[in-house]
């Protein structure tokens, strides 16, 4: 495990483009506060040796990025890959989504982002956040006590908050364990993290749920859907260039957030229209304004695959193809379809 | 709208209630109408109907949010995400048009506490079409003012008209700001929100001030209830102070903030030229997703969409909230007005600190929640734009 400094990232990036390699850098933009970064499209030096930021907030996957920067210049565009990004540049190479010569791409360490919206949940109002090793300390801009001025249970405390690394880290780098598996131009670090949690966890809690109560508990999640598409927007395998739902020719388009529709079509729909590509990067949940662990479909549809085609995992490599795409004599026969899932289920 | 006399005599009510009796007052503000509170959920808060549930050692299971605001403003309340206008059967050769509007035909049915539907009986002459919405903060007041003045001028839309009418808005002033709030540049009071009924806490009280005909018509009809005056208190003599002290401190906590100092100077009415064509929008829209979070967590915004469902048994037209960076906004025959996400981008700022105000008197419709900067997928936002383009960029 290796963390991949800042300034090596800034190195690379302005001599590529002094060198005349590159004209566009696909990397993280620092904001407001330590924690409000932004996937960054950088066209000069100086605003990259200024703004460029690698740090514990980078959540971006940046990879779908690279569909329209690389239709916006004719040298190439630098792009920063993480472990998990990897795959998903994997995944759209495979799908001749853009022109691989039109790409310079550095493969970076990662040793897990944060969950921000957990984060703030813990600690409220933010001034800044700091990693030391394992520990995150957060430095609220209040007193615990003058947070809960209007509410009966007051506990007085400092103002800045120490929290263990795995606690307010992203359930997907809890789970991680992956390495660059994307053909780079140059490595700074390939290095990714180590799995503390198993992958299946949460699907197999839901799975030992009886229909009732898994019914009820994705109706609880949908039901707060406001339907503002972000996590069709940030998914890396959501590529049609008009979704049908945005689409008024479609005949299906919809914009509406009427619970019957979310809560049983839309995002089982999306689901399934993107299981066998999905590489389990993990933006829709990340980027969801209302919480809802929507990558846990995602999983559930992995998992199945797994068990009915062999162990599967999309993004590996440019050349597989994807279970759903193919037959082979060891595949699933559809009558054991049920018995095998309800087998793997009780394991 | 109030009058100055009644103004100056309502400024003279003020009362006060222990904080540990919130719940009983929410049970009676339910006796009177519709009530939403801010209450903690999974996703962080959000404004949900009251429920009178009792719980353990009989306090009301749903409490008030400690959360700061809302994930989403409470607009819905009078503008619904989807709403059926009306509904089209055809019938022979006649056309059969019913109107979907909840507001005619609505009554308070929605208790399940034996003592709120008592007193509702009494009450339900006067009371029974109230929405009550407790606890909005001084940003998502002003909000409102945004959306009546696109909502209620000519023509004006009625189906918002009749639930903004008989609802009766408690504020509370701001306890612990976020890092991501920075109302203040709008001109907005965190610690003196407007509303019917303004409300500030003090971490033992609640204090309320009357700030309105219908605010003190609301407090009136509580006073009839039984048991109020265990409720609600009158002030005491030293109260007042106590109440500007704590409001002093919630200033200066907003002034400490750390986008207490974004500008609204550099826009406004007549900028259109100075920003219109500013290379500075390839940057700042380069990774923006063109979802709608913005938008829909948005206090102000206020698009929508009407449109058609065949149920296979009649027509139902509906209107749902729309968004402009959606790639299908305001489509037409001519085809879409505006073809780049760049120009999508575009216009929401542009609309919030140029065009709006140019129309509505100089005021902006943005009032500086922070919603838009906890939601972006991306984490871009107004502030960045507001910097970038008027020139403050930060350090």
């Amino acid at each position: 495990m290796q963390r991949t400094d800042r300034d090596a990232l800034v190195r690379r990036a302005v001599s590529l483009m002094n060198d005349g390699v590159c004209d566009r850098v696909l990397a993280w933009r620092r904001g407001e506060f330590s924690s409000d970064v932004s996937p960054g499209v950088f066209t000069d030096t100086e605003s990259v040796e200024k703004e460029l930021v690698r740090n514990f907030f980078c959540g971006a996957n940046l990879s779908k990025y690279l569909i329209s920067e690389t239709e916006k210049t004719e040298k190439k565009v630098l792009i920063f890959l993480r472990p998990c990004d990897s795959y998903s540049f994997n995944r759209l190479l495979s799908e001749h989504k853009f022109n691989r010569e039109k790409v310079y791409a550095v493969a970076v360490g990662c040793d897990g982002t944060a969950d921000i919206g957990k984060l703030k949940r813990k600690c409220g109002a933010l001034s800044d956040i700091k990693r030391r090793g394992d520990k995150i300390i957060a430095e609220s801009l209040y007193e615990t006590n003058e947070e809960n001025e209007e509410n009966e249970e007051n506990e007085a405390n400092g103002a800045e908050r120490v929290f263990d690394l795995e606690d307010v880290l992203s359930e997907r780098c809890l789970s991680c364990n992956l390495k660059n598996r994307a053909d780079c131009d140059e490595i700074i670090s390939d290095g990714g993290r180590d799995a503390v949690s198993e992958r299946f966890f949460e699907v197999r809690r839901i799975e030992n749920m009886s229909s009732e109560e898994r019914y009820e508990f994705w109706r609880g999640e949908f039901s707060r859907c406001i339907r503002c598409n972000a996590c069709r927007d940030v998914c890396p395998a959501c590529t049609c260039e008009k979704c049908v739902f945005s689409n008024p020719s479609s005949g299906v388009e919809n914009k509406a957030a009427a619970n019957s529709f979310e809560e049983s079509m839309f995002h089982i729909i999306r689901a399934f229209h993107v299981a066998g590509r999905c590489t389990d990067c993990g933006e829709c949940s990340r980027v969801c304004p209302q919480s809802i662990p929507l990558h846990l479909l995602n999983r559930k549809l992995i998992k199945d695959i797994n068990i009915l085609y062999g162990e599967y995992k999309s993004g590996e490599s440019v050349s597989q193809i994807s279970p759903l795409n193919s037959w082979t004599e060891n595949d699933a026969d559809p009558s054991e379809v049920a018995e095998l899932l309800e087998r793997s289920r009780s394991k | 709208m109030t009058s100055e006399k009644t103004k100056t005599e309502a400024k003279t009510k003020m009362l006060k209630i222990s904080l540990e009796k919130t719940g009983l007052l929410f049970e009676k503000l339910s006796a009177a109408g519709k009530l939403y509170i801010p209450v903690d959920g999974a996703a962080g808060a959000s404004f949900e109907k009251w429920d009178g549930k009792a719980g353990e050692a009989n306090k009301f299971e749903m409490k008030m949010s400690s959360a700061h605001n809302t994930v989403k403003s409470a607009k819905d309340v009078f503008f619904p995400q989807t709403e059926d206008l009306m509904r089209f059967r055809v019938n022979g050769k006649k056309i059969e048009v019913t109107d979907c509007s909840d507001y005619l035909n609505n009554s308070n049915n929605s208790n399940n506490s034996d003592v709120a539907r008592a007193d509702n009986s009494a009450q339900n002459e006067k009371t029974a079409n109230n929405i009550i919405l407790f606890g909005v903060r001084a940003c998502d007041v002003k909000s409102f003012e945004v959306l009546d003045r696109v909502f209620l001028s000519e023509p004006c839309d009625t189906y918002y008209k009749a639930r903004r009418e008989r609802t009766v808005i408690f504020s509370m002033a701001c306890a612990a700001p976020r890092e991501t709030c920075f109302c203040t540049s709008f001109g907005i009071d965190p610690s003196c929100p407007e509303g019917d009924v303004s409300c500030i806490a003090d971490g033992k009280y609640i204090y309320f001030e009357i700030k309105s005909e219908k605010g003190e018509r609301l407090m009136s009809s509580l006073s009839d209830m039984s048991d109020i005056s265990d409720i609600l208190e009158s002030i005491g003599d030293s109260d007042p102070e106590s109440v500007a002290s704590r409001r002093r401190e919630i200033k200066r906590r907003a002034e400490r903030l750390p986008l207490s100092g974004v500008s609204t100077e550099p826009f406004g009415a007549g900028t259109t030229g100075r920003y219109f064509s500013s290379p500075a929008w390839e940057e700042l829209s380069a990774t923006c997703l063109g979802c709608g979070a913005c938008t829909f967590v948005c206090p102000t915004c206020q698009c929508y969409d009407i449109k058609d469902f065949d149920t296979g048994e009649s027509v139902v037209r509906y209107r749902c909230w729309d968004s402009c960076m959606y790639s299908d906004f305001t489509k037409m025959s001519a085809g879409q007005p505006r073809l780049t996400r760049l120009e999508r981008f575009r216009q929401r700022f542009m609309h919030k600190l140029v065009y709006f105000p140019e129309n509505n008197d100089g005021l902006f419709s943005c009032v500086g929640c922070g919603r838009c900067l906890a939601s972006c997928p991306v984490n871009m936002n107004i502030v960045k734009v507001m910097k970038k383009l008027g020139g403050g960029a930060g350090d």
